[in-house]
């Protein structure tokens, strides 16, 4: 095995006993420098454009994967026809996976069968009930899924392995787990001005049914020596949030500041994400925001003040 | 996507649930027609709008006069019902459901919907039918009852009778617990194979003569999951949607009207959201929620201010784009070229950061078009709430 599999859970102190390599820590969450990436639909649009960007920012992309298009090259990345052989012949252990719906549940699902630990799925647009029986395949299994309809997950200066703009990114304190896409980069945007800078953001996605959740992200950020601060973005739809500050009453003493979009959003109506919608009365951005101040939450209402809530809350 | 109630229950009857004897009637000649064909003591009428609370707002006539049904498809037909789902402009009625009276001995309530916290499909059921479930939940939550189905192997015979027997069949009507363990597999197939949202019969009655039948029936669709159904995809109604909605989807522009008065166009659903969020906090009303996409290109942005437009309430416009593989001086070259296109005559305020940003602020500035620029979303929001004043 070459050295260092995806550290799907925060290792502090785990030293890598590479050969040829200097010894070092790591200690960031997800993903790192180590982590070896195939790419599932790198010859189309998308996939081929992304995992470009993804090798440009540094990211170990090994391989690819396009049904039937073994042999190809893409910007020197080799082609296979499944994961399977892309796994044997790369030693790939995490999936970016840029496959149109239709085929996504079946991609998610090869993955995991080829024995990948990390699954980020980027594809918007899969019908729920996919999901619904992907993640009770993948239930119990030593694989983690990071996504439907998420940016991806970068951790700054080591490893970019999705579709968000690597250069807003700056190594720092903070650690982000969001919904969202383009308003994580407004919020990664603001603590890199600032000088706070990030250690890892992980973009969970915007479906109904995911992978992973906010709780399964903040005890990595709170295990994590270098993150410091925690930035957490929700929306409305959905009890993640309430979830999330139920987890951290009683487990997270970091800081945390929130920002939950929809507070004008009308119910009943679908706010683009397929998870975004009040439905039943339920859902609504102001009970998350009440949940996530009574667990200790720096909940801001202006999505502007999220960088310097968290300079505040750090004593900067 | 929803659909009428006369579609859920043709669905259902697809599906093995039973139904009361009905047709979908859209003239009052019809409606004597059918009257004459179903031949039974009492005729139901019932609008046919994509709302509940119609019985409430006069959408739904009963009558033993198989003579006065064409009087009410009169009546009905053409008027605008309003009701506590509809808004204050309420909805115009294009067609009816006419069908066949029961007898009512009990009624219950029966949902199916992903459970979001579980990621399950999960049986919703309750003993007070007719009632909305929201307030059940809220003032009686142990008369909620919730079944959960996993998803590997599908409904089993044991989650049917959990339901039945918690809901007390066997001392209500014994008789209807297999149909009711049977109509539960059914409507778990119909969920399931048809990519539904939710499955809803409210009520669900147990009549005289110890059946069950679905006496309502709401079905809304997964919109992802559409493209597998074209059977579904036949049964969507124009004239239950937002005329502008209509025009962004064909689009493909992600849009939802609402009431305020600044339009807004921005790219990504989160950060659209919030910038509703950032215009009602600095003092006024977003008129929409406009996601464009990542892309943000001339077309798109061209097709965005059209729409915008359109809508008479909008005051001013607030681009906020946060430019990330996509660079700012593109978008703002799509910006230019297409406010080019389309006349804008309300005060315009564009917001442009991350890649490129500067370049893109300078070509908007240097454009000569009536705009002001900002780089930060807070000073983006006072600006446009300045420029077109504060909501009442």
């Amino acid at each position: 095995m070459l050295g260092g599999c995806a550290q799907y859970e925060t290792r502090p102190g785990t030293l890598l006993e590479k050969e040829g390599e200097e010894k070092r820590r790591i200690v960031s969450i997800l993903v790192n420098k180590n982590t070896r990436v195939v790419v599932q639909g790198i010859t189309g649009k998308e996939g081929s454009f992304h995992a470009t960007q993804c090798k440009a920012y540094g990211t170990k992309v090994v391989a690819g994967v396009t049904p039937g298009k073994a042999g190809q090259e893409v910007e020197g990345i080799p082609v296979f026809n499944t994961v399977a052989d892309a796994v044997k012949k790369t030693e790939a252990d995490t999936s970016l996976i840029f496959v149109p719906p239709p085929f996504c549940a079946d991609a998610i699902l090869e993955a995991a069968d080829a024995g990948v630990k990390l699954v980020i799925c980027i594809t918007e647009g899969i019908p729920v009930n996919d999901m619904v029986k992907v993640k009770r395949a993948l239930r119990g299994r030593d694989v983690r899924l990071i996504g439907p309809n998420c940016p991806g997950v970068i951790t700054v200066d080591e490893a970019k392995i999705g579709i968000m703009p690597g250069f807003i990114h700056k190594k720092g304190v903070v650690g982000v787990v969001s919904r969202s896409g383009t308003l994580t980069y407004e919020a990664v945007h603001q603590l890199s001005t600032l000088g706070l800078g990030e250690t890892t953001c992980v973009g969970i996605g915007g479906d109904p049914v995911n992978g992973t959740g906010f709780v399964d992200v903040l005890p990595l950020f709170e295990k994590d020596p270098e993150t410091q601060a925690i930035v957490m973005i929700g929306e409305i739809g959905g009890d993640a949030e309430e979830k999330a500050a139920e987890f951290i009453k009683k487990h997270v003493k970091k800081p945390v500041v929130s920002f939950i979009a929809g507070i004008t959003a009308p119910p009943g109506r679908r706010m683009g994400h397929a998870g975004a919608i009040i439905s039943g009365g339920k859902g609504t951005a102001t009970e998350k925001m009440k949940a996530l101040e009574s667990a200790g939450v720096t909940v801001v209402k202006n999505p502007a003040e999220i960088g310097n809530a968290v300079k505040k809350a750090l004593g900067r | 996507m929803n659909v009428h109630e006369f579609q859920a229950k043709s669905l259902f009857a697809q599906f093995g649930v039973p139904v009361p004897r009905g047709k979908e009637i859209t003239s009052p000649e019809a409606a004597t027609a059918w009257a004459n064909e179903l031949n039974t003591p009492v005729f139901v009428v019932k609008a046919q709008i994509h709302a509940g609370g119609r019985g409430k707002a006069g959408g739904v006539k009963i009558t033993k006069d198989k003579n006065a049904v064409a009087g009410f498809a009169k009546e009905l037909i053409g008027k605008t019902l309003v009701t506590h789902q509809t808004g204050p402009k309420g909805r115009q009625v294009h067609r009816l459901l006419m069908e066949e009276g029961a007898n009512i001995a009990k009624e219950l309530y029966l949902s199916i919907l992903v459970d979001r916290d579980t990621g399950w499909p999960t049986f919703i059921a309750s003993t007070e039918g007719g009632m909305e479930i929201e307030e059940v939940a809220a003032h009686t939550p142990e008369k909620i009852i919730k079944e959960a189905i996993d998803p590997a192997v599908g409904f089993q015979g044991h989650n049917g009778r959990n339901v039945a027997f918690a809901l007390g069949l066997q001392n209500i009507e014994p008789a209807v617990i297999n149909p009711f363990v049977k109509m539960l597999d059914n409507l778990y197939r119909l969920f399931m194979d048809k990519h539904a949202a939710l499955v809803e019969i409210n009520p669900l009655i147990i009549t005289k003569e110890k059946t069950l039948i679905a006496l309502d029936g709401k079905v809304s669709f997964d919109d992802n999951g559409l493209f597998k159904h074209e059977d579904v995809l036949k049964m969507r109604d124009l004239n239950e949607e937002e005329p502008l909605e209509i025009e962004a989807t064909a689009n493909n522009l992600n849009y939802v009207k609402l009431d305020g008065n600044i339009g807004c166009m921005v790219n990504g659903a989160g950060l659209a959201m919030a910038t509703m969020d950032v215009i009602k906090l600095a003092g006024s009303e977003p008129a929409n929620f406009l996601d464009v996409g990542g892309g943000a290109t001339k077309e798109t942005v061209a097709a965005g201010f059209r729409i915008l437009l359109k809508d008479p309430n909008v005051k001013g416009i607030f681009i906020n784009i946060f430019g990330g593989i996509v660079r700012c001086e593109r978008i703002a070259h799509g910006v230019i070229e297409a406010a080019k296109e389309v006349k804008i005559n309300v005060p315009l305020v564009v917001r442009l950061q991350g890649t490129n940003a500067e370049e893109g602020r300078k070509l908007l500035a240097e454009s000569g078009l009536k705009l002001e620029v900002a780089n930060d979303l807070w000073e983006a929001a006072q600006k446009i709430v300045g420029l077109t004043g504060k909501a009442a």
